[in-house]
C-alpha cells in the first residue's frame, strides 16, 4: 500500500462521502472503503486505470480534470481528495477552491519542488530535475505547475484555507529531517485543508 | 454434418413463447387482456434464481440476441453475439440471460402484425399506443412467471438502456445492477426530428393504406419503411466511419471524361441494402409505434422533471457507457444520466469509449468496451455467488 494512503485514511471521518480526483486504479478509494467505510467516486481519464477501478468495484467516472468541477454541487462531499495531480492542473488555485466548494474538506498530496535533490539538480547540473518521483524530462512532463511546501502554504494563507493536518514524506538521507525543515527535506507533502 | 459453432457462442438456440393471461393495464389507459411474449434464454438459472440477467433490446432488435437458429452455415448469429456467450461479458456459464421480444414489436410477441383476439383481425394501427413502462411491466410479468424476484442485472443499449433505467425507478428492489449503454433520459428535438422523417417516409408510401396494409393483403409499405431505415442508418454511424468503410468508391458508373453513366456510390448501395433488408424483416406499424414511444419517453417527467429526484428512487448500482462519436445519443446525454445519479447518491461508474463507430458501437466487439463491461459483470457474478 502506498504510504500516503496510510496517512490519509485517519483524516477521513468514518462513513464519509468522498470524491477522488485522478483516482488512478482506485487503490485509495478501496482502502478508504475498507478502513473508513467511505463511499464515493473517483474521476480518472486513463483507460487502464479505469479498468482497475471497475475490477475493484470502485465507482469511477471517466473524465479529464478541467478548470472546474461543475458536475458537482456545493458541499456534496465530505472530503475531496487529490493525490499527485495538483501539479498537472492548468489552474491549481482554481482547482483547490473548487475542491473546497464541492467538499467540506480536502486532502492533497504533491511532490515538494523545494526538496534538496531537486534544488541540487538545478544548482549544480543546471538541468531540470529528474528524480524518483519526478521521472519526466522537461519537454514531455505533464507536470506544469510545481510548487514547494512554502509556496503551497503561502497560497493557503492567501486564500484563508485552514490547514487541519499535514504530513511530510521522505526516504533516505532526508527522512530524519523532513519534519524539522519540510521545505528542504520533504520529498512529498500531504495536506488536509478546510475553509 | 452438423454445424460446429464457435466455442464462445451459445450455439443452437430455440425461441420460447409465453402466453400471459393476466391483464396488462397500459399507461395510455387501455388494457390488454392477455398477450404473447416470445423470448430466448441462454445459460442456466441457478437454484436461488439470483443469476438472471435481462437484456432489453433496441429499436430493430428482438429476442434472438445470441447463438444460431439452424445448422445453415450462412446464418448470422443473434444481434448481441459480441456480448453474450461463454467467456463474454454476459457469461452464460455464470448468468441466465433472458431476452424477450417486446410487445408492440414484430418478431412474434403481440404487436401490430399479430391478430387482435377480440376481432380476429390484424391489430395494425389499432395496437394500443405503448409507453416504456408498459414494456417494463410486461417484462416484470415475464420475470414473475420465470420465478425471478430480482435480476442480477438489467442491460440495454440505446432504448434498451431507457428500459433498464425505467425498471430501476419502477421496481427498484427487483434489480441489483443496471447497465445503460449509449442511452439518454429523453430524446432531443433533433432525435424527434429524425423520427419525424422516418414517420413521413412510411406514411407517404401509397402501400401504407393508413396502416391497414396487412388486412388488405396486398403490398406492404416496404419502400417507405426502407427509406425510414436508411435515414436512421445514416445517424447510427459517423462521418469517419462512413469514410473508412466506403470512401468515395463507386459501385456503378465511371468518373471518366467523355462518358455518361449512371453513378452509384458504394455508400448508396450499402444504404439501399440496409433499407431493403430491414423492410423485409420489420413491420411498419411496429416501427411507427416504437418511434412514438421513444419520442414520448422522458425518464424524469413524472418526478417534476428532476432527474435527481427520479434516480433517488433507484436502489441498484449503475454502469453507464457512452461512445465518443455517437451523435444520435451523444456522450453528453450519458453524462447527464451520470451527473443525476451522483447527485442522487447512487453508485455509478461511467465509461466513455473512444471510437469512430458512432451509435452502432454498442453492438460491436470493441476491445475496451467489451473488456470493461466483462470486468463489471464479473463483480456482479461474484456478488451473487457470495
Amino acid at each position: 500500500m502506498r504510504i500516503d494512503h496510510r496517512i490519509i485514511a485517519p483524516w477521513v471521518a468514518p462513513g464519509s462521502r468522498v470524491l477522488d480526483l485522478g483516482c488512478g486504479d482506485g487503490a485509495l478509494l478501496a482502502h478508504l472503503r475498507e478502513t473508513r467505510n467511505a463511499s464515493g467516486y473517483g474521476l480518472e481519464n486513463s483507460a487502464e486505470a479505469i479498468r482497475g477501478c471497475v475490477e475493484r468495484g470502485i465507482n469511477v467516472i471517466e473524465k479529464s480534470l478541467e478548470r472546474e468541477l461543475d458536475d458537482f454541487g456545493d458541499n456534496s462531499f465530505d472530503t475531496v481528495l487529490m493525490t499527485f495531480a495538483l501539479q498537472v492542473m492548468k489552474h491549481p488555485d482554481i482547482m483547490l477552491a473548487e475542491m473546497l466548494r464541492v467538499g467540506r474538506e480536502c486532502i492533497i498530496t504533491f511532490p515538494n519542488f523545494g526538496h534538496l535533490p531537486v534544488r541540487l539538480a538545478l544548482l549544480f547540473r543546471g538541468r531540470m530535475p529528474v528524480t524518483r518521483r519526478l521521472t519526466y524530462q522537461w519537454y514531455d512532463t505533464p507536470n506544469i505547475h510545481f510548487c514547494t511546501v512554502a509556496d503551497f502554504e503561502a497560497l493557503c494563507r492567501a486564500k484563508g484555507y485552514r490547514i487541519r493536518n499535514r504530513a511530510m514524506l521522505s526516504r533516505g538521507f532526508s527522512a530524519p529531517l523532513k519534519d524539522l525543515w519540510p521545505n528542504l527535506f520533504a520529498e512529498t507533502a500531504v495536506y488536509h485543508l478546510s475553509n | 454434418m452438423p454445424r460446429v459453432f464457435p466455442a464462445d457462442s451459445v450455439g443452437l438456440v430455440k425461441p420460447q413463447t409465453m402466453q400471459i393471461e393476466q391483464p396488462l393495464q397500459l399507461a395510455c389507459g387501455q388494457q390488454m387482456d392477455g398477450y404473447r411474449l416470445v423470448y430466448e434464454t441462454y445459460g442456466r438459472l441457478n437454484a436461488d434464481k439470483t443469476n438472471a440477467v435481462l437484456v432489453c433490446h433496441a429499436l430493430s432488435g428482438h429476442h434472438h440476441a445470441a447463438g444460431y437458429h439452424s445448422d445453415d452455415p450462412r446464418e448470422k448469429p443473434g444481434w448481441w453475439e459480441a456480448c453474450i456467450g461463454p467467456g463474454k461479458p454476459l457469461d452464460t456459464r455464470r448468468f441466465y440471460v433472458v431476452v424477450p421480444n417486446n410487445i408492440g414489436g414484430c418478431h412474434g410477441s403481440s404487436g401490430p402484425n399479430t391478430r387482435n383476439p377480440a376481432t380476429g383481425r390484424y391489430w395494425g394501427p389499432d395496437f394500443p399506443p405503448l409507453r416504456f413502462r408498459d414494456w417494463v411491466q410486461s417484462q416484470r410479468q415475464l420475470a414473475d412467471r420465470l420465478g425471478i424476484d430480482c435480476w442480477a442485472a438489467i442491460v440495454g443499449g440505446s432504448l434498451g438502456g431507457m428500459q433498464a433505467m425505467r425498471w430501476a425507478l419502477e421496481y427498484p428492489e427487483r434489480l441489483r445492477h443496471a447497465v445503460v449503454i449509449a442511452s439518454a433520459m429523453a430524446l432531443t428535438p433533433l432525435n424527434i426530428a429524425f423520427n419525424a422523417l422516418a414517420r413521413q417516409a412510411i406514411t407517404a408510401d401509397p402501400a401504407f393504406c393508413g396502416g391497414r396494409y396487412l388486412d388488405q393483403g396486398g403490398a406492404r409499405p416496404d419502400v417507405g419503411l426502407a427509406l425510414a431505415r436508411m435515414t436512421a442508418q445514416v445517424t447510427y454511424l459517423s462521418d469517419s466511419a462512413f469514410a473508412q468503410r466506403f470512401g468515395r468508391a463507386l459501385r456503378q458508373g465511371s468518373f471518366a471524361r467523355g462518358q455518361v453513366s449512371e453513378l452509384q456510390f458504394e455508400v448508396e448501395s450499402y444504404l439501399d441494402y440496409k433499407g431493403k433488408q430491414f423492410s423485409a424483416d420489420f413491420d411498419a406499424n411496429s416501427y411507427l409505434l416504437i418511434l412514438r414511444m421513444l419520442d414520448f419517453f422522458d425518464l424524469a417527467r413524472e418526478y417534476d422533471d428532476d432527474p435527481v429526484a427520479a434516480f433517488s428512487h433507484a436502489l441498484c448500482k449503475f454502469l453507464v457507457i457512452s461512445f465518443s462519436s455517437d451523435w444520435r445519443f451523444l456522450p453528453e446525454r450519458s453524462r447527464e444520466i451520470t451527473r443525476a445519479l451522483i447527485a442522487a447518491g447512487r453508485d455509478v461508474s461511467h465509461l466513455e469509449i473512444a471510437t469512430d463507430r458512432g451509435h452502432d458501437a454498442f453492438l460491436l466487439p470493441l476491445p475496451r468496451y467489451i473488456d470493461a463491461f466483462a470486468a463489471y459483470m464479473r463483480n456482479v457474478g461474484d456478488e451473487i455467488s457470495q
